[in-house]
């Protein structure tokens, strides 16, 4: 699958990949009302990967609703929808417009977000408010639910036990890191907002050891990302456990990345002898 | 789409021109546009890195680059030899209106200048028509630095389209000024120079030809704070203007969110919906 805020709504790479090839493409963070994001500079580049601080920019569920939904739901892939918000309420309201989509099967809760003041990583960095906002959307939420956790956190294990206990049916970590990076010649940070979240290869050796301790301390299917560039590095997160990945900022250097790896993950397993993808899951205990 | 290095020729201490070919015929390209590059084996270098389209060399089947060598990524692409390949994504983005669009766009301002009129004063009725057709518009474009790199190709387009391109471009000293002479195959050219060593002293807003002669748009590309010299000026003569931005992009497809411009229509993609804006649309 394709990580939300990475890979738009699909249709900005249908001129440059399949779609249809992709398991899932999970859609850019949406609100109950629109957000215009933080201001510019929102990205700096680091070694082996970047710092964002973009803050949710979106025109609202309801724009998503109207004007997107429409666009998407007839394309031969999983849609799915990232949800932020600022209180349980909020989630919940998004939530159940969500719900009334025939054609998005499920939803990822950002409760990991590092780069707005008034929600997303509050709620995930403690098991209450992680399961608070659970609790409220899964009251009207009826399809399947992923929870993204942040690694922001002492034991992301236990936050995901809070999740699951509240009747997540999966998880998918980690969101991005928080970081900075300061521009040594002005003085000043590099970012808008001071402080942004960090992806790419240099967060995977982070995503794999909470992958592996996650999957270890719930029994609902684990997603796994942080990093992911190639067929070698997501049969590691389905060692350490995952059931499925997702790819993220990779998608900016190849925007294929995705189909790429699923057939580069077919032929690994063809040429160690695997019959199905099922015997690496978790074999790394 | 992978291309090939046809030549790199260094045309200034810290400037490289990179013609790349393909097999392929190249598809159709617009001035104004980008090409975003993977850089590899440069450990440093994570994402892609946005060039802007010099010139299209359509009869060659050659796409020009003009790459300034300021951090380790164009470097990289600076060292590379006849012959290397090159990982390409393009072309990118929504390019400078070329002459028909910048017709209809001075007609649709004049026409709301005549509504505004009328209604202010009924009893005046000027006569906005369209530019007569034998006219060639005169377009101003104005480059700075490396941001010369689109202009080029711009005013070759729109001295095939029939309007007349004249060039002001700015530097810091002589030495930094980036294909002279084919800038003068074009049309007039007008320079300035920080250090008196060519053309006008200063600035390019100090050059007299903007108070000496009357243009009917300008476009222009370079260092930000050029551009907004240059909003300026058009502003105050109400000329309208398109500039090239450069905001750091990560992914160059829309996708990201991280290269947003301020605008009239809220955030907005540079990479997407630019890198050329309309001032009308922007907060300067």
């Amino acid at each position: 699958m394709t990580a939300s805020g990475t890979f738009g709504y699909g249709v900005e790479f249908s001129d440059l990949v399949p779609l249809e090839e992709i398991g899932g493409i999970i859609v850019k963070g949406t609100t109950l009302e629109r957000r215009e994001g933080n201001d510019y500079p929102r990205m700096a580049e680091t070694a082996s990967g970047m710092l964002n601080c973009v803050g949710l920019q979106n025109k609202g569920v309801d724009y998503f609703c109207e004007h997107i939904y429409p666009e998407i739901k007839d394309i031969p892939t999983h849609f799915i929808v990232n949800v932020s918000g600022s209180s349980p309420e909020r989630y919940a309201e998004c939530a159940s417009r969500i719900d009334e989509l025939e054609r998005i099967p499920a939803i990822e809760l950002n409760i990991s977000c590092p780069n707005v003041k008034d929600g997303g990583m509050a709620f995930g960095v403690t098991c209450e408010g992680a399961a608070s906002v659970v609790k409220a959307v899964r009251k009207v939420y009826h399809k399947t639910l992923i929870v993204k956790l942040s690694p922001n956190v002492t034991s992301i294990a236990d936050i995901a036990r809070a999740c699951e206990a509240e009747g997540a049916d999966s998880v998918s970590l980690i969101n991005t890191l928080m970081g900075m990076a300061i521009d040594i010649e002005h003085r000043c940070p590099k970012l808008s907002i001071g402080t942004g979240g960090l992806s790419g290869p240099a967060v995977k050796p982070v995503a794999v050891r909470m992958v592996h301790d996650v999957a270890k301390a719930v029994q609902i299917p684990v997603i796994g990302l942080g990093g992911i560039m190639t067929a070698e590095d997501a049969i590691e997160f389905m060692m350490a456990g995952a059931t499925a990945i997702e790819i993220g900022t990779a998608n900016f250097i190849d925007p294929a990345v995705t189909v790429k790896v699923k057939n580069g993950m077919a032929q690994w397993l063809e040429c160690h002898g695997c019959k199905s993808v099922k015997e690496i899951i978790g074999v790394v205990k | 789409m992978d291309l090939t290095v046809a030549s790199n020729e260094h045309i200034s201490d810290h400037h490289v021109l990179l013609k790349l070919t393909s097999k392929r015929p190249l598809p159709e390209m617009m001035p104004g546009q980008f090409v975003n590059i993977h850089v590899e084996d440069s450990p440093t270098t994570f994402l892609r890195r946005p060039i802007s389209i010099n010139f299209v060399d359509v009869s060659r089947n050659e796409l020009w680059l003009l790459v300034a060598a300021v951090g380790e990524g164009t470097k990289h692409i600076a060292k590379l030899k006849a012959g290397d390949h090159l990982d390409c994504l393009f072309p990118l983005g929504h390019g400078f209106s070329d002459l028909a669009a910048i017709k209809s766009s001075i007609r649709s301002d004049k026409s709301v200048a005549a509504t505004a009129t009328v209604e202010n004063d009924k009893a005046a009725s000027p006569v906005y028509g369209k530019p007569d057709d034998d006219y060639r518009l005169r377009v101003l474009l104005v480059g700075g630095g490396v941001g010369v790199a689109p202009i080029l190709y711009q005013g070759a387009e729109i001295k095939c389209q029939g309007g007349e391109p004249v060039f002001l471009l700015g530097a810091r000293s002589a030495k930094d000024l980036l294909e002279l002479d084919l800038f003068k195959k074009i049309g007039k050219v007008y320079i300035t120079t920080e250090d008196a060593s060519a053309g006008e002293k200063g600035f390019v807003t100090n050059h007299s030809i903007l108070q000496d002669e009357h243009f009917d748009f300008i476009q222009t590309c370079g260092p930000t704070s050029m551009m907004k010299a240059v909003a300026r000026f058009a502003k105050e003569k109400n000329i309208p203007c398109e500039v090239s931005l450069e905001n750091m992009m990560a992914c160059g497809l829309g996708a990201c969110l991280c290269c947003v411009e301020k605008t009239v229509d809220g955030n907005l993609c540079v990479c997407k919906e630019g890198p050329v804006f309309n001032i009308k649309k922007l907060l300067w």
